[in-house]
């Protein structure tokens, strides 16, 4: 073989396995998707989704407490990130100076990389031990700090795309900065933004490891915010890893359910998004 | 500054400012007056707390891994013993396995993204390309209990049954691929680690791929070069330094990658050479004793792991941030 169609054969080879590669990756969303809606649809119910678990040996029940729970967790989440995360986004885009706004990128990107298992023993420290009991509380506050980088720098971005224009509009008829921003700036990214938030509600939705010690967990309704509180992820991790089969079943329902969650709201965000983009350009 | 810039400080148009320090408070007085002062304070006072949430974890972290260091010191490090009845700890076994399964994790997945980034971003259409990129987005959100769960119930058993026989019976003679097979090991939480990391390494070799010159190509094609070799020889080296930025993104997660690895590593705190053996992470045996620690020590020595953990993934995503920077121009600047 002469040099020139080597070359020729090695360039077929290696982009097509540059294409095998890409399809490798891609097939694996589908893989799990498919696996997850046949294996665990079949265990799926009206059922599962309103009853408390039953105690080992009996078959039935259901996980309400945990979709309760988690939604409880995200509700303390959202109360301590979103506003964090949005504020210190406003201030990052529209005022500040040059070294301590990138200070703040920069722990705000360092923070998002730290492990959620060290974010679990971080809410433990400061909530479990003084208040001396597992709580919603303290699984909510340890999702939250996950929230905060995520929503700023997501905050940060959508407000720098809206044209400088508006804002010199806003000033042009005698608004204050402050005015500017709080009825132009806002509502022009409110869409980005909310999207943003949605998207970070979604990732933390499936962390287990920052619950692990700090919610807890709990076979019966939790009252309040203050006691241990049982969520999806924490449920999957305890029925999968045990010993009994239709424990088994069980976290491949709840599986189901969790993976529909978060990727209906990364489609939804995602579509929300591209409407927004079409609708600007005309 | 940016945009921040062009917001004129309206009260100073109609009143020119007097010189001096009594004229900048007069001034400041009346932006606080117009509320614009305020706001900015506002707003300041949330952005700063992220800093000091960051500072206050680390401290929070130190302090509560005192009682160890005092006990182990620098041995804590490079012991392998993990005897909860008599209080002796050493992170030793922990740290290997987490090294170790993100090793494998890495040797996977870095050919796996970066050969998926040059498709996405030098071959595919780019409505493929987007449509894909979103596809593999997806599968950054998918949670890691399920891949855990999955690793339990279809790769370990497939690794049982079928890949560790084959790899003993082939490359045998390596002490890597010896032993008993169990499914569950090394070889099960680097292979789960390594699909839960392809999506970053892909969608941000991809980005700083984009952002290669598009005259590099051009240059490279019009003395002759094939698509692969402008692509190998000239694109992916300017790229360098952001792929390199991507890896260590991925590194930073697979070393904290929790409820995945806890669910099929094995949990059993030894060292052994053998990829089919069972072993044990930093963050799983976190994850798998902290709630039972019953004395101070015990939990402390845990802590002092997550510290370990946590220093780490900030020094790799540190890096990470500014060789990313330094391929793209805006590391930092845009997430």
């Amino acid at each position: 073989m002469n040099r020139r169609t080597w070359r020729k054969v090695v360039n077929g080879v290696m982009l097509g396995l540059t294409g095998v590669c890409a399809l490798a990756t891609v097939s694996v969303l589908f893989f799990i998707l498919g696996y997850l809606v046949l294996n665990g649809g079949r265990y799926l119910s009206w059922t599962f989704l309103t009853h408390l678990p039953v105690p080992v040996g009996e078959t039935g029940g259901g996980m309400a407490n945990a979709i309760v729970g988690s939604g409880k967790l995200l509700l303390v989440a959202a109360g301590v990130g979103l506003p964090v995360g949005f504020m210190g986004g406003v201030y990052l885009a529209e005022f500040g100076g040059r070294t301590f706004p990138f200070l703040v990128r920069y722990t705000a990107d360092l923070l998002n990389g730290v492990p959620s298992i060290v974010m679990g023993i971080f809410a433990y420290t400061v909530v479990v031990l003084p208040m001396h009991s597992f709580s919603a509380v303290a699984g909510g506050l340890a999702l939250g700090a996950m929230l905060i980088p995520i929503v700023l720098r997501s905050t940060e971005e959508f407000m720098r795309a809206v044209p400088r224009s508006m804002r010199e509009g806003a000033l042009a008829l005698g608004a204050n900065k402050w005015r500017a921003i709080a009825t132009v700036v806002v509502p022009a990214a409110i869409r980005g933004i909310a999207t943003g938030m949605l998207l970070s509600l979604a990732r933390v939705a499936g962390e287990t490891a920052p619950l692990l010690f700090t919610s807890f967990g709990n076979p019966y309704w939790s009252s309040g915010f203050r006691q241990p509180t049982s969520s999806l992820p924490v449920m999957i991790y305890t029925y999968a890893i045990s010993a009994y089969d239709d424990w088994h079943r069980q976290a491949w329902a709840a599986g189901l359910v969790l993976l529909a969650l978060v990727l209906a709201a990364n489609i939804g965000a995602r579509m929300i998004l591209s409407r927004r983009m079409s609708s600007a350009r005309g | 500054m940016g945009s921040s810039s062009i917001f004129l400080d309206n009260t100073r148009l109609g009143h020119p400012t007097p010189p001096g320090a009594a004229g900048r408070v007069r001034s400041w007085i009346r932006r606080l007056a117009s509320g614009d002062e305020v706001a900015h304070i506002i707003t300041l006072i949330f952005a700063a707390s992220i800093v000091l949430v960051t500072l206050l974890l680390v401290l929070e972290l130190y302090r509560n891994s005192a009682l160890p260091r005092h006990k182990f010191g620098w041995a804590f490090f490079v012991t392998s013993i993990w005897d909860p009845v008599f209080e002796n700890f050493g992170a030793l076994p922990f740290i290997y396995g987490t090294l170790v399964t993100s090793a494998v994790a890495l040797l996977i997945a870095v050919p796996l993204g970066v050969g998926a980034a040059i498709f996405l971003a030098e071959l595919a259409p780019p409505r493929i390309s987007d449509a894909l990129t979103f596809v593999i987005e997806l599968l950054a959100a998918v949670p890691s209990v399920i891949f855990g769960m999955l690793g339990i119930f279809i790769l370990v058993p497939i690794l049982r049954i079928y890949v560790e026989p084959f790899l003993k019976s082939t490359l045998g003679f390596l002490p890597l691929f010896q032993g008993p097979m169990f499914g569950v090991g090394f070889l099960a939480a680097g292979l789960v680690l390594a699909i839960m990391v392809v999506p970053f390494i892909l969608s941000v070799s991809r980005e700083v791929l984009l952002a290669v010159p598009v005259e590099q190509r051009e240059a490279a094609l019009a003395l002759g070069a094939t698509r692969w070799e402008a692509t190998w020889k000239v694109v992916v080296p300017y790229a360098r330094p952001g792929i390199l930025g991507s890896v260590f993104l991925a590194l930073a997660r697979a070393l904290g990658e929790t409820m995945a690895v806890t669910m099929v590593i094995g949990n059993d705190p030894r060292i052994s050479a053998s990829l089919f053996a069972p072993g044990y992470s930093i963050a799983a045996v976190i994850a798998n004793e902290f709630t039972e620690a019953p004395g101070d020590l015990y939990r402390q020595s845990l802590i002092e792991m997550g510290l370990v953990l946590f220093i780490l993934t900030f020094i790799l995503n540190g890096l990470a941030r500014l060789l990313i920077l330094a391929t793209t121009g805006r590391g930092t600047e845009r997430a």
